[in-house]
């Protein structure tokens, strides 16, 4: 049994005492950036400390009030926590940089910061947390922090779409709450390894493929997927791109990281059934999330349906359930990250320029911004899977992963929907950048929007080191899916 | 008793969900509230209903005696956090219905229409 570590606390401790110094510097705009900005970059330095540290010891874990488990709450560090919280640090990092520059100060002035820390503080929560009830709890951290960064500045739609996504989300939490009530009525505790090691020796087996379906209901309900996704692109569409960014690059992943866990850890009694359902989810998750998107012509619209589709990726990387295959899960939630979150912020950038999200309004902007549009660009290419970039080695093991098992149902759709994407993205690049200037923009009001691309340059710099240097990602992401195939490694460092 | 329970969980969800069914906005937040009261019902008999001791160490603790404690911190960190949910729908409700003018929901679909017909 692996020893208590506090180290494992850490990704929460940081956002949570910066969001308690933010609410009391509320007044205080400079000082509020400020610690926002050493906040960020201390967490982002803690989570690649915490990586190298479950790299160098294996699983850590963290007993709190030193209760040993099955007891008390715990609080547990595997490869795929620790590459997940460094991926919410560098989206944490990103976007609050960007906010510095696009954020109007009205949002600044209510809590802004204070919002986004706790969101990383659910999220953090969420990708470490050991224990099934503690990850309800995390759940509503962060969904509370969101319905309150959803509504900030109170626009119509904006009220509007809120009102939808509370709703949906309080029902998921309450159907989370059952599964919950279900859970510990049958296997008596609520610890995820003492549930991996309880749950086989329950008489009732079908109860127990009945909790996971409704497991897959919830978490699918935050990681949008078919049928459930249809709170999605409009929701993602209102708020400010950074808020957008944020919420496509990270929220949606905390679904499907929480689906990952569960299918990987607890629910793998009736993989025959479980497993089966999630492939069909995840096709029809892919393939309407991307003829959703051929459909629209607002730039941030079709971000937000690509966001779906790449959800169904992941989904059915999962459902494959070979190491390589939830290998490339990991990849795609990874790649989809840094990349969806990079196109959101060129959207907000367009926004900013052209005062406008609709693509037909829009047009030549390559002239004056070249910067912006090649940047797009490389993002949507890499969104798309063309090598050299992160997208085209996500594609790659699911491929593999599918071949391996001779899945060609599965190796289809993974190249056909990789064409949708091709064509939306080459769609929004072509309306919105290429071509000639449309009269309407020359008169567009100039804006320095150089000082607001760098953190959407870096990330998309990230994507193409990260398909650079595939060997050492992909090493690393095979042993987070080795870690998760076999989960008596969990168990152990767990239970002992 | 257990069946007692089951039927006052089932006729709370299903007075919860015609509520959140409806149009109006005050009504889908009593429907919100009504079906989260049944999910802490179903909490608390899941954690098997009987009479017993707390669940103290030290002295002669017989293991048959005491009631489970747990599913009833679950169900007070559940409230607690129903509470403030709840709270936020509240006033999320009133900002619409004073922005949008309206407590029906259908007003809300209908704003979205004349928005999506612009472009």
């Amino acid at each position: 049994m692996a020893a208590s570590t506090n180290w494992v606390l850490s990704p929460q401790l940081i956002p949570w005492l910066t969001a308690i110094l933010l609410i009391f510097t509320y007044r205080q705009l400079k000082l509020q950036r400020w610690l926002s900005a050493i906040s960020v970059l201390l967490a982002l330095a803690n989570a690649i400390h915490l990586l190298a540290l479950v790299r160098a010891e294996g699983v850590l874990v963290f007993w709190a009030s030193n209760w040993v488990p099955p007891f008390g709450i715990i609080m547990v560090a595997d490869t795929l926590s620790a590459i997940m919280v460094l991926m919410s640090a560098i989206i944490g990092a990103v976007v609050v940089f960007y906010s510095f520059r696009t954020i109007d100060e009205g949002r600044e002035r209510h809590f802004y910061y204070f919002l986004i820390q706790m969101l990383l503080v659910g999220c953090n929560g969420a990708f470490i947390t050991g224990d099934i009830f503690n990850l309800y709890v995390w759940f509503e951290i962060l969904l509370l922090s969101s319905y309150v960064l959803l509504v900030l500045g109170s626009e119509r739609g904006q009220l509007r779409e809120t009102y939808k996504y509370v709703l949906l989300n309080v029902l998921a939490s309450t159907f989370f709450l059952v599964g919950l009530g279900l859970l510990y009525g049958v296997a008596g505790t609520l610890n995820m390894a003492d549930l991996a090691v309880k749950l086989p020796q329950v008489e009732n087996q079908g109860l127990v493929t009945l909790i996971a379906v409704i497991f897959i209901v919830v978490f699918g309900s935050k990681a949008a997927i078919f049928p459930l996704y249809f709170w999605l692109p409009q929701s993602y569409t209102e708020p400010p791109a950074a808020v957008s960014a944020l919420f496509g690059g990270l929220l949606t992943k905390v679904g499907v990281y929480c689906l990952i866990r569960t299918f990987t850890l607890i629910f793998v009694g009736d993989t025959e059934f479980t497993h089966t359902l999630l492939l069909i989810l995840g096709i029809a998750t892919m393939v309407f999330g991307g003829l959703g998107a051929i459909a629209q012509y607002n730039y941030k619209r079709i971000l937000s349906y690509h966001i779906i589709s790449q959800v169904g990726y992941m989904l059915m990387g999962l459902a494959l359930n070979s190491v390589v295959s939830i290998a490339a899960a990991i990849y795609f939630m990874v790649h989809n990250i840094v990349v969806k979150s990079s196109l959101f912020l060129f959207a907000g950038v367009t926004e900013k320029i052209t005062g406008t999200n609709e693509l037909k309004q829009m047009g030549g902007l390559l002239h004056r911004y070249p910067w912006l549009g090649w940047g797009f660009f490389l993002g949507g290419i890499s969104l798309a899977g063309v090598p050299p970039f992160s997208g085209f080695f996500a594609k790659y093991l699911m491929l593999q992963g599918a071949a391996d098992i001779s899945s060609y149902v599965a190796m289809f759709f993974t190249l056909a929907v990789g064409f949708l994407t091709l064509f939306s993205m080459m769609k929004i690049f072509i309306y919105c950048y290429w071509g000639a200037e449309k009269p309407v923009l020359a008169k567009a009001r100039e804006i320095n929007y150089l000082k607001m691309l760098p953190p959407a340059l870096a990330l998309v710099c990230l994507s193409i080191a990260m398909g650079v240097c595939a060997e050492a990602v992909i090493d690393l992401i095979m042993t987070a899916a080795a870690q998760l195939k076999d989960p008596s490694i969990y168990i152990t460092a767990v239970l002992g | 008793m257990e069946f007692l329970m089951a039927i006052t969980i089932g006729v709370l969800f299903a007075a919860g969900t015609y509520l959140m069914l409806s149009r109006t906005l005050l009504r889908v937040l009593i429907g919100t509230c009504l079906v989260s009261h049944g999910t802490l019902l179903l909490l608390i008999t899941m954690g098997k209903l009987k009479r017993g001791v707390g669940p103290i160490l030290g002295g002669a603790l017989d293991s048959a005696a005491y009631v489970d404690p747990l599913p009833q911190a679950l169900i007070l960190t559940a409230i607690v956090i129903g509470f403030g949910v709840t709270a936020f729908i509240i006033v999320l409700s009133y900002r619409a219905y004073q922005s949008l003018d309206s407590d029906d929901t259908n007003d809300f679909i209908s704003a979205e229409e004349r928005h999506g017909s612009q472009h």
